[in-house]
């Protein structure tokens, strides 16, 4: 009992960081039927930021503070990753409409170039091109309708951008002399040490479980109801829906698939980035923390299928415990007198490269009795 | 595509062959031994460019994963070589295995004494990899982003396979082979090179026929039809599953082979070869050469990585942003590709913009109704 506790904690803890990370690109694909292979690389993204937020933090003006830095990275993290999918969405996938392989290229050339980015871009004045970017993108929204619709709105743009890059300008400068830890490219991967409140464990029913593993899940948690109740209450959820089930009618009915489009990708990357200070807690961070992740959230995807997000978190899950029970030989430990031919093979699969080996195959095999996953949209189209 | 394809002279053709078949042969005393080398390795990925062409480029799969097949292909080639050229080592069996404390050959490695049995496995084996793995997405009717995604799956599970095994295939360190002995010679020495270098060349013109002769004529216009409207070729009373299972093995089989001649001429084969960033470059050669150009492949796969090799000897970070910048470039300005911008309007088109080539007056319903009724 206490064994198969431990398996399923450990499962679900697995689990979590896969639900958070696939569930901006299960929403995403859903919508518009594109994988964002950069994906990953908004992931690490997040990590950054939330390695970036510790070191501000520790600044003697922030320094009561420092414990809550963890809660405050999580919505920076969303914000930058946010506006940098926005920022993709707007630029390059928009023209790539109605051809996601391509798209699926372009993305994974942006994940070329972000990594790169981090590499050899200082990261105080990344977190400066990154203000730059968010103000540049959000203090046109913020005008008076008269601005709006007044020719010289362009002009006005313009000069938000203007503003926007010399904030930018400033606030790298001002981060790159005053923490010397970030005035300087790197390649190396960095450490985020969790705040104190969250070192060490707690027991559950006789368990010891490691506090930054209950913290993930908790910040899984709160992700998987907040985009529920977003998707299923509130105006523009019910929009993103319409275009998700017929985009074409969505339109003719005056919901501008525009606006829909990005709002989604936003939110997507926007999740990406939570996932990232998910991450940041597991391990170090470094330029390729993403790609660990990128293929496991794939599979969720392909399980999950794209008609229902609880497909998404049934799959993340499911793959979870499966990795666990198999990777860490737990079967064994449950049966131990099987056959030895059986104990031999599960011995073969008992590591976390090869319990990934065993479940691909079992992926595949549930892909033949259901194609599109486990809960697929619904339609009567050929292509379905 | 156009109509008016560009077809060049009969002559032209003529002694572009005579040019090339001259090339090939005097480059070995032309080129000092490291590039001749580098050119060997860029001609032998060429043939898996043209495999990517032939299922991204005719039948629309973007595959993800050719890696696999590229390393199989590898893998075989150099368990052949290492376990002839194990008799000085204990147990008569390849150095490594004594790293491990095994003593006994695993059972697969057994069919590899045989060059005949190496000679057809090399194509065989990922011919068959590719086929079982193919048919059983396919037969779903699974395809598009989905297909591509389930391909970059594979591929990290097969790396996670040969990387972690140390005991069967050396694991992460690979198989070396340039210090193994062929027909009584060093494979890594120089004169052992020049002939690779010769079968690769070899090998590229024949690979680039039978390409052709794949594409052309009834098999062809079906993979087409298939890139353009599956259900179509479905609804007309094609099975796409047998024709989609088809050309995935024999992009399987070209990527076999350019595996082991890359092998024979990196001097090792690695899970190196089966990482995600690799299998996507492969299809980027495709994407720049020209999809659907099976030359545009050859091209792209040989000029891209000439390119790589210059920039990262000279500015090594800044490689990594031209590649992704090439892949958002080729995607969204030109998706056909160089050769196939060429191919079509592409230069009548910029020399009308600067006025140097008189504009062709034609009747825009019936250009449109031509670009529909032809659209290969």
């Amino acid at each position: 009992m206490e064994l198969l506790l431990d398996s399923l904690f450990n499962g679900v803890a697995i689990g979590s960081v896969l639900l958070v990370a696939a569930l901006g690109l299960a929403i995403v694909f859903g919508l518009m039927g594109v994988i964002n292979l950069a994906h990953g690389e908004l992931m690490m993204l997040g990590a950054y930021t939330t390695y970036v937020t510790q070191l501000i933090f520790k600044l003697p003006i922030l320094k009561p503070f420092y414990n809550s830095y963890i809660i405050v990275s999580i919505f920076l993290a969303f914000i930058v990753s946010g506006v940098v999918g926005i920022l993709l969405e707007k630029t390059i996938i928009r023209k790539l409409y109605g051809s996601p392989l391509e798209t699926l290229l372009a993305t994974w050339g942006v994940s070329l170039i972000l990594q790169q980015f981090v590499r050899s871009v200082p990261l105080a004045y990344g977190t400066g091109i990154v203000i730059s970017l968010i103000i540049g993108l959000f203090l046109p929204t913020t005008f008076t309708s008269k601005i709006k619709e007044s020719i010289n709105f362009k002009y006005f743009k313009f000069g938000s951008w203007i503003l926007a890059a010399l904030t930018g300008v400033l606030t790298g400068s001002v981060i790159s002399s005053t923490v010397s830890k970030l005035s300087r490219a790197s390649a190396r991967n960095v450490d985020v040490t969790a705040p104190s409140w969250m070192r060490g464990q707690v027991e559950i029913i006789g368990n010891a479980f490691p506090k930054t593993r209950l913290m993930i899940i908790v910040i899984t948690l709160i992700s998987v109801i907040a985009i529920t109740l977003f998707l299923n209450q509130s105006a523009w959820g019910m929009r993103i829906r319409a275009v998700t089930q017929n985009r074409q009618m969505s339109d003719c009915l005056g919901i501008s698939t525009e606006k829909v489009d990005i709002i989604t990708f936003g939110i997507g990357s926007g999740l990406a980035g939570v996932a990232g200070v998910a991450v940041s807690l597991l391990g170090s961070v470094g330029p390729n923390v993403g790609g660990n992740y990128i293929v496991g959230c794939f599979m969720v995807v392909v399980l999950g299928g794209v008609g229902n997000l609880l497909g998404t978190v049934l799959a993340s899950f499911g793959i979870g415990i499966m990795t666990d029970l198999i990777g860490a030989g737990r079967l064994l430990s449950i049966w131990p007198d099987m056959p030895l031919p059986l104990s031999n093979t599960i011995n073969f699969f008992a590591t976390t490269s090869m319990a990934r080996v065993m479940i691909f195959a079992l992926i595949v095999i549930f892909l033949q009795f259901k194609p599109t996953g486990l809960f697929p949209q619904k339609g009567r189209m050929v292509e379905n | 595509m156009s109509l008016t394809k560009f077809k060049f002279d009969k002559k032209i053709l003529f002694s572009f062959w005579i040019i090339l078949i001259a090339l090939i042969i005097a480059a070995p005393t032309l080129l000092p031994v490291f590039r001749l080398n580098l050119l060997g390795r860029y001609l032998s990925l060429s043939i898996v460019a043209l495999g990517v062409d032939l299922i991204w480029g005719y039948t629309g799969l973007l595959s993800l994963g050719q890696g696999i097949f590229f390393a199989l292909g590898g893998y075989c080639a150099a368990m052949y070589l290492q376990i002839t050229s194990s008799s000085e080592f204990p147990n008569n069996i390849p150095e490594f295995f004594a790293l491990y404390g095994v003593e006994k050959l695993p059972f697969f490695w057994e069919p590899f004494r045989s060059p005949v049995f190496t000679f057809f496995a090399i194509w065989i084996i990922p011919a068959l990899v590719a086929g079982l793995l193919g048919f059983l997405v396919f037969r779903n009717r699974i395809k598009g982003v989905y297909f591509s995604i389930l391909t970059q799956a594979s591929l990290l599970v097969f790396f996670n396979f040969f990387n972690g095994q140390q005991k069967l295939i050396n694991g992460t360190n690979g198989l070396k082979t340039d210090v193994t002995q062929l027909f009584g010679q060093m494979v890594g020495s120089e004169s052992m090179q020049r002939l690779f270098f010769w079968l690769t060349a070899i090998l590229v013109i024949a690979a680039w026929f039978f390409a052709k002769w794949v594409v052309k004529g009834r098999f062809g216009n079906i993979l087409i039809g298939i890139r353009d409207d599956e259900p179509r070729v479905r609804f007309t009373g094609y099975n796409p599953v047998i024709f989609k299972t088809i050309i995935f093995s024999i992009a399987g089989a070209l990527a076999g082979i350019s595996g082991a001649l890359y092998t024979v001429q990196s001097g090792i084969v690695s899970p190196q070869f089966m990482t995600v960033p690799f299998s996507i470059e492969m299809v980027i050669w495709v994407a720049v050469g020209g999809r659907g150009t099976l030359l545009g492949a050859i091209l792209g796969a040989v000029f891209i990585n000439y390119a790589k090799s210059l920039v990262s000897e000279a500015l090594p970070a800044s490689w990594m942003f031209i590649q992704g910048g090439l892949f958002i470039l080729v995607v969204t300005a030109l998706p056909e590709g160089v050769l196939g911008w060429i191919q079509g309007d592409g230069p009548r088109n910029v020399l009308q913009k600067f006025g140097l080539k008189r504009k062709i007056e034609t009747y825009p319903s019936l250009e449109i109704n031509n670009k529909e009724g032809n659209n290969d």
